[in-house]
């Protein structure tokens, strides 16, 4: 169990832990957007080459 | 060797090997990352000045210094694409302004609110402070730049220009506490000789720094492989790599 103490940062809580839940926010942010983005892009490359090969056709 | 580094310059080779490095980075950032901020709230001790205020310096640090070496990546490869006409090189540009301007965004807010308690203010028109503010400016015109063309090739080229030029702003951000009166603390880490931290303080800062570059270098890596299907949909490779 981790005690109140450990919580109350010597009275600096309210600055302590927004700036690591911010840097978990912009952490998983990043990895999301980026996954995102790649799988977008493999989306439009994929229409992209259906198009391409039914001309093809 | 140079084949090895030539072969960065091939799309197809970059894609797969950027798929393969991507897992190992994100694994190793998690242990990394784990480690430091587990030690660096629960174990290092508080403080003789700042008391437990100071822990914001193990993700504020990171993010600040990631801010600036992504900024020069993005410099040198926008560099490379402007010099050899690589193409590579803006793919890896494009790749990493987003990334670079959420570490600076981070950077921003964590020094605002270490500030706070520290110098009575979140904010204040200091050097170091000013020059960081700039380097998220930098980071939104060479998004802006790339994006606010209808010619692509040109939008690539303005960008790299910005960040080439703006590269000059790195130096002093580093150097602003040196060369100017500062509310920033000096350098603690980057001491020559000597860093000004205690071991026990200093190993989860050392293991965050390490933790946010993997980190870094995973995001890269999935984005890099967004940005070149972006750019080569066309290619008979993409059409192997998409169908599978």
């Amino acid at each position: 169990m981790i005690s109140g103490e450990f919580w109350a940062m010597g009275g600096y809580a309210r600055y302590v832990w927004p700036c690591f839940v911010l840097a978990f926010v912009v952490l998983a942010w990043n990895l999301w957007s980026a996954h995102r983005y790649h799988a977008a892009a493999r989306l439009r490359a994929r229409r992209a080459v259906t198009v391409a090969v039914s001309e093809e056709l | 060797m140079w084949t090895w580094f030539y072969k960065l310059a091939s799309p197809p080779h970059v894609y797969a090997l950027a798929g393969t490095l991507a897992p190992w980075f994100l694994g190793l950032a998690a242990l990394t990352i784990g480690y430091g901020v587990i030690d660096g709230l629960a174990f290092a001790p508080p403080d003789y000045q700042q008391g437990d205020a100071f822990r914001i310096i193990y993700v504020h640090a990171p993010a600040a210094w990631m801010s600036t070496f992504v900024y020069t990546i993005m410099a040198v490869a926008g560099a490379i694409a402007l010099i050899w006409r690589i193409k590579m090189g803006h793919i890896v540009a494009a790749a990493c302004a987003p990334i670079g301007t959420s570490f600076t965004v981070l950077a921003l807010v964590t020094g605002s609110l270490w500030g706070k308690p520290m110098w009575g203010t979140y904010w204040a028109w200091d050097p170091r402070l000013t020059s960081e503010l700039i380097l998220l400016f930098l980071y939104f015109g060479t998004m802006s730049l790339r994006g606010g063309f209808e010619d692509a090739a040109q939008g690539d080229r303005a960008a790299a220009l910005l960040a080439v030029v703006g590269v000059v702003n790195v130096p002093i951000i580093h150097y602003s506490v040196v060369w100017w009166n500062s509310l920033h603390q000096g350098a603690t880490v980057a001491k020559l000789g000597k860093p000004a931290m205690d071991p026990s303080m200093l190993w989860p800062l050392l293991s965050n720094l390490l933790g946010f570059m993997l980190f870094f270098g995973a995001v890269l890596c999935i984005r890099l492989r967004g940005e070149i299907l972006n750019r080569e949909r066309q290619a008979t490779w993409v059409r192997r790599v998409v169908s599978l």
